[in-house]
């Protein structure tokens, strides 16, 4: 018999805590994948955020570090400069990486750092119950933006790619979407370029998932999909923002 | 022998790190650390090791605990407020159970207070600090010479016990030059085995333990009975240290003490010579000074209370904190005292003569 389908081996047997039709299944299994296929298991740390993925400690199986909130960047700073001779990658969402850890992630991007990340952007809090996140959409409704989020009051929403594009030190930036099975390949292939490049020590590498969060916005898995097509893609554009690797990519 | 050189608190503590081991330091500056930080910035390049000045202390502490996680000795240091940045990173070192040396060159506070010496983060230190059931170990010093020499002595209690360790100097320490003579640094294999002491828990290349490719760094145990053992088995390690790790010092004590001081750090070292000018007069004080104020040497001072001894006097460069761990000891046998010092201001030997003739009885 052949096996044309399998678990990544960078994935424990462990049963998801993910809801139903939640995205973060899918970022795991592609970055999972891309591990494996790099061969760069035995040398992998990862850095689990807080957050619905908190558990993403026990998911990958590599070596894997739990982080406070937002402090996932400092961590694998850390870890990096310890161990130079293994791979370090962190797995955040938009609350932990543009918010409360707004600071790590900049300086670590600044360093230039040794470090892949994988940034979540579900537009909201999920594992806090809905709350407005600095992703939240102008207009959006979450439980602490019940009349829906005010830009005037409380700002735009955070565009996390542009924002380390500003810096000269990253050297791949990109955002992808989950939100269709063609955008989940490119994500695949984009995942693998950042963690290729990790492998090379070629320097800081970033990677935005456009996500979804049915359970909080209230939408049917699909509708979710369409619903971040339609409102997150005007805001959050797709495609690369930083490749060093390409003559002039800077 | 190996020779003395004269040397600042803080540059001591720094070379006797690089000597014990430490390759990784991270930190923010501040003052009146900066010359840690400095001098870890100029030596570690020299000896292949990892500065990084952090964008904050909060980033420096999660910098130790990722490092931390590969089992490699390190360290960082900072001063009061920074300390307090720290605290969150500390709570969750010790609920990872991860070795780490953490350095709090006290100023006054509270808030940003002044860049003079004081001991008001006694609490903070040896009470928790952070959030949740921990302890951390913290060791006083009162010389230069002591100060280095707990470099080493913190990294070894830090990777025995598989818990962070604070030294708890203060600005005079820090700032101040004495003669200090250096342990030899560690040599190129002592260095191997001690990169490779934390294999069995901590991350590194999974090609050495071919069937485990999961090291696990983490605080978080969600299952509240899982929650439960893990804490208490926090308490057990900690009862362990309680009965292991204390550490004190006597001074002039005899059977004709009236008077017991307990002082710790800085305050303990300017009780001495108030002690030192006392005996010259005649006058035999005694003084009990806790090394490791975590731990806290309780029975130290309770075996030398006796008849003859009217009161103890506490010494301290704050409002009294240390000085509720005097009264646990004393147990009410005794009225204890207190003089005090705050914003930054140190007694002098006269004043600390005078609080203790007040008290002989006489
Ligand atoms: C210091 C601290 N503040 C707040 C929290 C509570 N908290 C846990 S998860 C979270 C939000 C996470 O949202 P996000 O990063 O967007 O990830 P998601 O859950 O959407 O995947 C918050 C605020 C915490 N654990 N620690
Ligand atoms: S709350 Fe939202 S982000 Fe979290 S697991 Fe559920 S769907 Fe995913």
């Amino acid at each position: 018999m052949e096996i044309i389908a399998q678990r990544p081996k960078s994935l424990t047997d462990l049963q998801f805590t993910y809801c139903p039709g939640c995205t973060h299944g899918i970022s795991h299994r592609i970055i999972a994948e891309a591990i494996d296929e790099l061969e760069m298991r035995n040398q992998m740390m990862g850095v689990a955020p807080v957050g619905c993925s908190v558990f993403a400690y026990k998911f990958f199986d590599c070596d894997m570090a739990e982080a406070a909130h937002g402090r996932a960047p400092a961590v694998a700073t850390g870890m990096k400069r310890a161990r130079p001779d293994m791979h370090v990658f962190t797995y955040q969402g938009d609350g932990d990486l543009a918010a409360i850890g707004t600071a790590e992630i900049i300086h670590a991007a600044n360093r230039g750092e040794h470090i892949s990340v994988f940034f979540v952007n579900n537009a909201i809090y999920g594992m806090t119950g809905g709350q407005m996140a600095p992703t939240t959409l102008p207009g959006m409704k979450t439980t602490t933006s019940p009349y829906g989020r005010d830009e005037t009051d409380i700002g735009y929403p955070i565009q996390a790619c542009e924002l380390l594009n500003s810096l000269r030190a990253p050297y791949f930036i990109e955002r992808v979407s989950l939100l269709s099975p063609q955008d989940i390949l490119k994500a695949t292939k984009i995942v693998k370029k950042a963690l290729q490049f990790n492998k090379e020590e070629r320097g800081f590498t970033f990677v935005e998932f456009v996500s979804t969060c049915p359970t909080n916005w209230g939408l049917a898995p699909l509708e979710a999909m369409k619903w971040a097509k339609e409102n997150m893609l005007p805001y959050f554009p797709l495609g690369n923002f930083r490749d060093k690797s390409i003559e002039g990519g800077e | 022998m190996a020779e003395k050189v004269l040397m600042k608190g803080n540059e001591a503590v720094a070379e006797a790190a690089i000597r014990a081991g430490c390759r990784l330091y991270f930190a923010y500056p501040i003052t009146p650390q900066s010359e840690l930080i400095e001098y870890m910035a100029k030596m570690l390049p020299k000896v292949d090791g990892t500065f990084v000045q952090a964008e904050s202390e909060v980033a420096a502490i999660n910098m130790v605990y990722g490092a931390s996680g590969t089992g490699r000795r390190v360290m960082t240091s900072s001063s009061s407020p920074g300390i307090s940045l720290k605290m969150e990173g500390i709570s969750y070192i010790a609920g990872a159970n991860l070795p780490a040396v953490i350095i709090n060159v006290q100023r006054g506070g509270p808030g940003l207070g002044d860049i003079q010496p004081a001991q008001g983060d006694y609490f903070q230190a040896t009470k928790g600090g952070g959030h949740g059931d921990y302890r951390l170990i913290v060791l006083a010093p009162s010389t230069v010479q002591e100060f280095a020499d707990m470099a080493d002595l913190a990294f070894d209690l830090a990777d025995k016990y598989r818990n962070p360790v604070m030294i708890l100097s203060d600005g005079l320490l820090g700032q101040m030059m004495e003669p200090v003579e250096f342990k030899p640094a560690k040599t190129k294999e002592e260095m191997e085995k001690l990169n490779k002491q934390h294999y069995d828990w901590c991350m590194h290349p999974n090609e050495d333990e071919p069937d485990h490719h999961h090291h696990e760094i983490n605080s978080l145990e969600i299952d509240p009975l899982i929650l439960e053992q893990h804490v208490i088995k926090l308490g057990k390690k900690y009862d362990k240290i309680t009965k292991n790790e204390q550490r004190h010092e006597e001074y002039n004590i005899s059977a004709d003490n009236k008077v017991i001081v307990v002082a710790f750090g800085t305050a303990a070292r300017i009780a001495k010579s108030a002690i030192d000018q006392l005996q010259e007069e005649g006058i035999n004080v005694g003084m009990i000074r806790p090394i490791t104020v975590w731990p806290y040497p309780y029975e130290a001072i309770s075996n030398v209370l006796n008849d003859k001894i009217k009161k103890v006097v506490v010494c301290e460069l704050n409002l009294g904190q240390m000085i509720e761990d005097v009264k646990l000891a004393v147990n009410g046998k005794l009225p204890v005292e207190f003089l005090g010092k705050v914003g930054g201001i140190l007694f002098t030997p006269d004043e600390i003569k005078a609080k203790i003739m007040d008290n002989r009885g006489e």
